[in-house]
C-alpha cells in the first residue's frame, strides 16, 4: 500500500467532518451569507456617506433606488441601508453574545447535573424543566418590562431564557461520558471533579455543544427582533433589525420598503445560522447519517 | 397504568411548585415589589408605605409570603388589576376565548398540512418534494412571525384588499362569516411555524415506522400498499405526535402573542402586552403563571394520553 492511498483511507476526524460539511451545500451557503452579513455590518457603515441616526426631514420616505439612498429613507429621512448595517451590528452582536452567555450557563448547569446526578442533578434538571414551562416570549417580555431596556439587559435576558436546551444536551452527554474508561482513569489519577468535568467530559461533548451554540445564535437573533419590535428591546434612536420594524406597520401602505429590508435581513441571518447548525450536526455527528 | 399516572402527576405538581417559585421571584424583582403601583404614587408618604407593607404582611419572611401567595393562587385569588381593579383571573378568562380560537384554528391547519407534508416527504425521501419541504420548513422556522404577519397584511389587505388588516370582527357585524373572514390571516400566520414543526416531526416519525419489521412482514404477506401505509404505518407514526402536540404548546402560545399584536386580535397575548405597557404587574404575572400552568397541564395530558394509546411507555 502506498503512502497516497493510506492518506485517503485514514482521514483525520477534522478532515472527515469538513468533507461531510462541504457536501451540505445549504450549510455552506449559510456560512457565506453569515460572513457577508457580518462583514457588511462591520465595515459597511464606513463606506456609506450617511450616518444611521442623521435625520433629514426634507428627504422623508424616499423610495429605494431613488437617488443616493440605495434602500430609501424612513419616516425621519434616515438612510435605511445605514440603519440596516448599524442594526446588523447590534442584532448580530446580541445574537452571538447571548449565545455565549447561554452556553456558559447551560454547560455549567448541565455538567454539574450530569456529573453529580442524584439530588443535585434532579434539582438542577427540574429547574430546567420549570423554566421551559414558561413560553419564551412571555418570560422574556415580563422580565424586560421589569428592567431598564438596553443592549446589555436585552442580551442578558435573552440568554436567561435560552440556556435550558444546552443544559439538557450537556447533562445527557456528561452523564453517559462519566462512566467511560477515560473518565474513570482521570479519577484514578486523582484529578479533581472540576478538572474531570471541564477538562475531560465537556471537551468530549463538544460536537453537540457546537451544534446547539449555532442554533442558539439563530434563536437569539429571532428573540431580539421580537422584543425590539414590541418596544422592549433596543431603544431608538439606535437601530436594530427588530426595532426598525417598530414603525413599519404604520407606514405599510405608503412605504412598504421600510418593512422589507429589516425583515429580509432577520430571515436571512436566522435561516443561515439554522442551516449552518444543521450542516454542523451532519458533519460532526456521523452516527446521524447511518439512520 | 395507575402507577404511571400517579408518578407523572407527582412530577407535574413538583414542577408547578418550582414554576410558582420562579413566578414569585419575578414578582418581587418588580421595581417596588408587589406595592410598585402605590410606591409610584405621590399620594403616599414613606410612612404610609411602611404601614401598608405591614398590613399586607409584606414584611414577613419571604418563604412565609410565598406559601401565602401560593395558597391564594390555588384558591383562585390571583390579585386585582391595577388598571380597573378587576380580578386578574376574570380579566384573563375574558380574553382567553379569542386566543384559544386562534390557537385551535392554527393547530388544525398545521396538523392537517404538516402531517400530509411529513408523510409524503417520508414516503418519497430525498425527492424534489422532500427537499423543497425540508428547506421550506427551515425557512418557515426562521421567519419572524410578526414580519410574516406584516407581509401578509401588505399583500392581502393593502394590495389585494381580500382580508381585513386586523381585529376579530367588523364593528356592528359579528356574523359567523365576518368572524371567519377576520380569522383567516392571523390563523395562517400563526400556523406557518407550527406546520413546519409538525411536518418535520411527522417525517421522522414516519421514516422510523416504515423501516420496522412489521411493515416488511405486511408487505411479505402481500398486503396492498395503501393498506400497509394507512392501517399499519400511519397509525403508528401518528402516536408520537401526541407528545409533539404537548411540546408545541409553548411555541404556539408565544406565536399567538405575536400574531395577536400584529393583527390587533383581542386575546390574552395582546392583553399581556397592554398590561406590560400599563405596568399592570398583577395581570402580567397572572398571565405568565397562567401560560406556564397551561403548558404544564398540556404536557401532562399529552404524556398520559400517549401512555393510554401506547402501552410500551407505561413499562419503560
Amino acid at each position: 500500500m502506498t503512502a497516497a492511498t493510506l492518506s485517503t483511507v485514514q482521514l483525520a476526524p477534522g478532515q472527515a467532518a469538513w468533507r461531510r460539511f462541504r457536501r451540505h451545500r445549504l450549510a455552506l451557503a449559510g456560512a457565506v451569507i453569515i460572513l457577508v452579513l457580518v462583514l457588511g455590518s462591520a465595515l459597511g457603515p464606513y463606506l456609506l456617506p450617511f450616518d444611521d441616526t442623521y435625520i433629514d426631514i426634507m428627504k422623508r420616505f424616499a423610495p429605494p433606488l431613488s437617488g443616493a439612498h440605495i434602500l430609501g429613507t424612513d419616516e425621519l429621512g434616515r438612510d435605511v441601508l445605514a440603519r440596516l448595517m448599524m442594526g446588523g451590528r447590534v442584532s448580530l452582536s446580541i445574537g452571538i453574545v447571548a449565545m455565549v452567555i447561554a452556553m456558559a450557563v447551560g454547560v455549567v448547569v448541565g455538567a454539574f447535573a450530569g456529573f453529580y446526578g442524584g439530588v443535585v442533578g434532579a434539582v438542577l434538571m427540574r429547574l430546567v424543566d420549570a423554566v421551559l414551562c414558561f413560553p419564551t416570549i412571555f418570560l422574556l417580555l415580563a422580565l424586560a418590562a421589569l428592567t431598564e431596556p438596553g443592549p446589555v439587559t436585552t442580551t442578558v435576558l435573552i440568554a436567561a431564557t435560552a440556556w435550558m436546551a444546552v443544559a439538557r444536551v450537556v447533562e445527557a452527554q456528561v452523564r453517559s461520558l462519566r462512566e467511560r474508561e477515560f473518565a474513570v482513569a482521570a479519577l484514578a489519577f486523582g484529578s479533581s471533579n472540576l478538572r474531570i468535568m471541564f477538562r475531560e467530559l465537556v471537551p468530549n461533548a463538544i460536537a453537540p455543544i457546537v451544534v446547539a451554540a449555532t442554533l442558539n445564535v439563530a434563536k437569539a437573533i429571532l428573540l431580539e427582533s421580537y422584543v425590539s419590535y414590541l418596544g422592549y428591546g433596543i431603544q431608538p434612536p439606535a437601530a436594530s433589525w427588530g426595532n426598525m420594524l417598530n414603525n413599519a406597520q404604520i407606514y405599510l401602505t405608503s412605504s412598504p420598503w421600510l418593512a422589507i429590508a429589516p425583515g429580509v435581513a432577520i430571515t436571512l441571518a436566522v435561516t443561515s445560522f439554522n442551516f449552518l447548525g444543521d450542516g454542523l450536526r451532519d458533519a460532526l455527528d456521523p452516527r446521524m447519517n447511518i439512520a | 397504568m395507575a402507577r404511571y399516572v400517579v408518578n407523572r402527576l407527582a412530577q407535574a405538581i413538583m414542577l408547578l411548585v418550582i414554576v410558582s417559585a420562579i413566578g414569585f421571584a419575578i414578582l418581587h424583582l418588580a421595581p417596588g415589589g408587589p406595592l410598585s403601583q402605590y410606591a409610584a404614587s405621590a399620594q403616599m408618604t414613606q410612612e404610609d408605605l411602611d404601614r401598608v407593607t405591614r398590613q399586607l404582611g409584606l414584611d414577613r419572611p419571604l418563604p412565609i409570603q410565598y406559601l401565602d401567595w401560593f395558597g391564594r393562587m390555588l384558591k383562585g385569588d390571583w390579585g386585582k388589576s391595577y388598571r380597573d381593579g378587576e380580578a386578574v383571573l376574570s380579566v384573563i378568562s375574558s380574553h382567553l376565548g379569542a386566543t384559544l380560537e386562534l390557537m385551535a384554528t392554527a393547530t388544525i391547519i398545521a396538523v392537517l398540512l404538516g402531517c400530509w407534508i411529513g408523510v409524503l416527504g417520508a414516503l418519497r425521501r430525498y425527492s424534489l418534494f422532500d427537499s423543497l419541504a425540508t428547506v421550506g420548513a427551515m425557512i418557515a422556522l426562521s421567519i419572524p412571525t410578526f414580519w410574516f404577519g406584516l407581509v401578509t397584511i401588505y399583500l392581502f389587505s393593502v394590495k389585494l384588499g381580500w382580508l381585513p388588516a386586523g381585529n376579530r370582527q367588523t364593528v356592528g357585524d359579528g356574523s359567523f362569516l365576518d368572524l371567519l373572514h377576520h380569522l383567516i390571516a392571523p390563523a395562517l400566520v400563526l400556523a406557518l411555524v407550527e406546520t413546519a414543526m409538525w411536518g418535520r416531526f411527522m417525517r421522522s416519525s414516519m421514516l422510523e415506522v416504515i423501516n420496522q419489521d412489521y411493515i416488511r412482514t405486511a408487505r411479505a404477506k402481500g398486503m396492498p400498499e395503501w393498506r400497509i401505509l394507512t392501517v399499519h404505518a400511519l397509525r403508528n407514526a401518528l402516536l408520537p405526535m401526541i407528545t409533539v402536540a404537548g411540546l408545541q404548546f409553548p411555541t404556539l402560545l408565544g406565536g399567538a402573542l405575536v400574531a395577536e399584536t400584529v393583527f390587533t386580535w383581542p386575546g390574552m397575548g395582546r392583553l399581556f402586552l397592554d398590561s406590560i405597557g400599563y405596568r399592570d404587574y398583577p395581570v402580567v404575572m397572572g398571565i405568565l403563571m397562567f401560560s406556564a400552568t397551561m403548558v404544564l397541564i398540556g404536557s401532562l395530558v399529552a404524556d398520559i394520553l400517549y401512555a393510554v394509546v401506547d402501552p410500551r411507555i407505561r413499562v419503560g
